[in-house]
């Protein structure tokens, strides 16, 4: 089963909602909820930073019966360090975005712990595709 | 009477409009055949379809007076909205009295439950703490235990797993009675007086425990007009009654007003919230590990908390102001008589002994390839149907329509667009049979009229 979800770029008000989607979903579904817990954490993670650091995009959500893909592609500027932007607290984050609560360096991180697979492919001034797999 | 909740509907006063469904903040309530139905299965008797009602068609089943007839003791639990309901000149001790002499042969104050719990989850979250069991959020109102069990049970593990203080006050009020009196358990009755019906429900259907030391739930609103004729001609003898009694701390009474339980937990880092509609938002906040910085949540389903409890009398932003009198008055009796204070410090709050299970009450199936299915179907329906969520078919909105069908509990043609539709195509299909059927006579006339002329 698919969902898609479009993604707006500096919408902070409305950004959570492809993952909060999701989440319901799963809760329909009667999957565990340990299992969606951390599939709404890492899925927020990664639509938030399509939103801040990206200007928006999509997320494609794959739901099976053992496992959710959840894709979320942007056209962004890229992460020129994937491994410097994995650890925690590596942030640059625009101030707007930090007087939001947002910009701790812990997204990536977390996305990482929360996740049973990750992968992200990233091209500078063309986008990033990050793919988070969640095991129920 | 069901176990399951404590709101019911009043047929003849309900006129199937869409005010409570929409205001459902699960969902459970469908209008079918022109009248309100809860569905029990998803209900968390928050109470906002009492409110939401205009015709009052909505009303919380409450424990009647008479029940007090059944016991030999009866004890009256005074919750810490109670007071805000009267205000001056009735200081606190006049409102227990008067509570006391309106039938019962005793009262104790759920403010010193409340004051015990405080004790007790400010060491709690030292272990919350060290588990990284944070946020800790509170569990003292029942409808936000429910919402949390239906809807985020992700979250469940972070609720304090203490009794309510209404519940620890009754363990106590029980065990001081059948000392004092040396009747038998049966013998003594415990009768909470309730801003609200999801109290009682927490009696009939225990959270974290078997069954509830508390016999019985009687709405403050009906015992209001009661209490307020006795305050008016209370005697000095019935206000020394209860000299001797010991009294909850200014923090129990504060626990009335939201942010009054948050602020007396030991850390800076809180956040106190009410509304249910607003408890969702945060809930959903927490359950996204958003709120990292927030140690403790005071979450309660009514805005203003108990105090704005849908049986309460009060309008609650007087109530609000009144209660800041009565916690004075708390404060200066700790000030001037200490000993006058229930030493809520020498008591364990009781851990919840049953765990709090999550409610599948959302799940579209308990098989998951059958749900995945269902939940294609549904995309599928939703994507057919208007979009206006203008309730008429009887669902709060168009996916919760989508979410009958699925369920077998409703058709395509409940939503009055698809009926119109269909209608339409109905009609002009009898328009295209007409036509058919004029062009037809009109055929046979030619055929019957060149029949003649050739007949000539
Ligand atoms: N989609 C993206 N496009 C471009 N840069 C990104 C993207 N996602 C992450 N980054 C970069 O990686 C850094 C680290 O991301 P991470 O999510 O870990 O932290 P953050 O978003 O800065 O703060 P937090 O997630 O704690 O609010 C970001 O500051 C940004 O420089
Ligand atoms: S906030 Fe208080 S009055 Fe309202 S439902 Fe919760 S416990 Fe009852
Ligand atoms: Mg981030």
């Amino acid at each position: 089963m698919k969902l898609d979800f479009v993604i707006r770029g500096s919408d902070f008000i409305n950004a959570g909602e492809a993952s909060s989607g999701t989440k319901k979903a799963l809760t329909r579904l009667g999957i565990s909820p340990k299992a969606i817990k951390r599939a709404a954490i890492a899925m927020y993670e990664a639509e938030l930073n399509a939103v801040i650091h990206a200007g928006g995009g999509n997320a494609e959500v794959e739901i099976f019966s053992d496992h959710v893909q959840i894709r979320v592609i942007d056209n962004g500027p890229g992460i020129p360090d994937v491994e410097l932007a994995m650890q925690e607290g590596w942030s640059t984050a625009p101030d707007i975005a930090r007087e939001m609560g947002f910009g701790a360096g812990m997204g990536l991180p977390n996305i990482k712990k929360n996740s049973n697979d990750m992968s992200i492919e990233t091209e500078i001034g063309h986008g990033t595709t990050l793919t988070i797999m969640i095991r129920f | 009477m069901s176990k399951l909740h404590s709101v019911r509907l009043n047929k003849d006063l309900c006129v199937g409009c869409t005010n409570c469904i929409k205001r459902c903040p699960t969902q459970a309530i469908r209008v079918r055949d022109g009248k309100a139905q809860i569905a029990e299965y998803r209900c968390i008797d928050c109470g906002e379809c009492i409110r939401a009602c205009p015709h009052h068609a909505k009303s919380a089943v409450m424990d009647p007076f008479e029940a007090l007839d059944n016991y030999k003791w009866k004890i009256a639990l005074a919750a810490p909205s109670l007071y805000a309901q009267f205000g001056a000149p009735a200081t606190r001790t006049m409102v227990l009295a008067a509570l006391k002499n309106i039938g019962f042969d005793d009262v104790y104050e759920v403010a010193i439950g409340a004051d015990i719990i405080t004790a007790r989850t400010n060491e709690f979250l030292d272990e919350a703490r060290r588990d990284k069991r944070l946020p800790l959020i509170s569990s003292a109102c029942p409808a936000v235990v429910r919402l949390v069990q239906m809807k985020y049970p992700g979250l469940i593990d972070n609720l304090v797993p203490f009794d309510a203080p209404v519940d620890i006050t009754a363990q106590i009020a029980r065990r001081q009675s059948l000392e004092k009196t040396g009747l038998i358990p049966e013998d003594i009755g415990i009768f909470f007086i309730s801003p609200c019906p999801a109290k009682r429900t927490a009696v009939t259907n225990p959270i974290g425990q078997d069954s509830s030391q508390i016999d019985g739930v009687i709405a403050i609103s009906d015992a209001y007009p009661m209490i307020l004729a006795k305050l008016e001609k209370l005697t000095p003898e019935q206000i020394h009654s209860l000299d001797n009694k010991l009294m909850a701390t200014f923090g129990g009474v504060r626990w009335g007003y939201t942010g009054g339980e948050a602020i007396a937990v030991n850390t800076e880092k809180y956040l106190a919230v009410d509304g249910i509609h607003n408890v969702i938002s945060i809930l959903e906040e927490v359950e996204n590990e958003r709120l990292r910085d927030i140690e403790f949540i005071e979450a309660n389903s009514c805005t203003g908390g108990c105090i704005g409890g849908p049986l309460t009398v009060a309008n609650r932003y007087s109530a609000k102001s009144r209660q800041r009198g009565y916690i004075e008055e708390a404060k200066k009796l700790a000030k001037d008589h200490p000993d006058h204070i229930y030493p809520y410090q020498y008591e364990q709050a009781s851990v919840w002994t049953k765990t709090i299970d999550p409610n599948p009450a959302m799940q579209l199936d308990s098989d998951i390839f059958k749900a995945l299915e269902k939940y294609e179907q549904m995309e599928q329906i939703v994507r057919n149907l208007p979009g206006l969520d203008c309730g008429a078919c009887g669902a709060p909105d168009c996916l919760a329509l989508a979410e009958d069908i699925v369920r077998g509990e409703a058709t395509e043609t409940d939503c009055i667009f698809k009926l119109k539709e269909k209608i339409r195509d109905v009609a002009s299909q009898l328009g295209d049979l007409e036509s058919a059927m004029n062009k037809l006579a009109h055929d046979n006339h030619v055929v019957r009229t060149s029949d003649t002329e050739s007949g000539e």
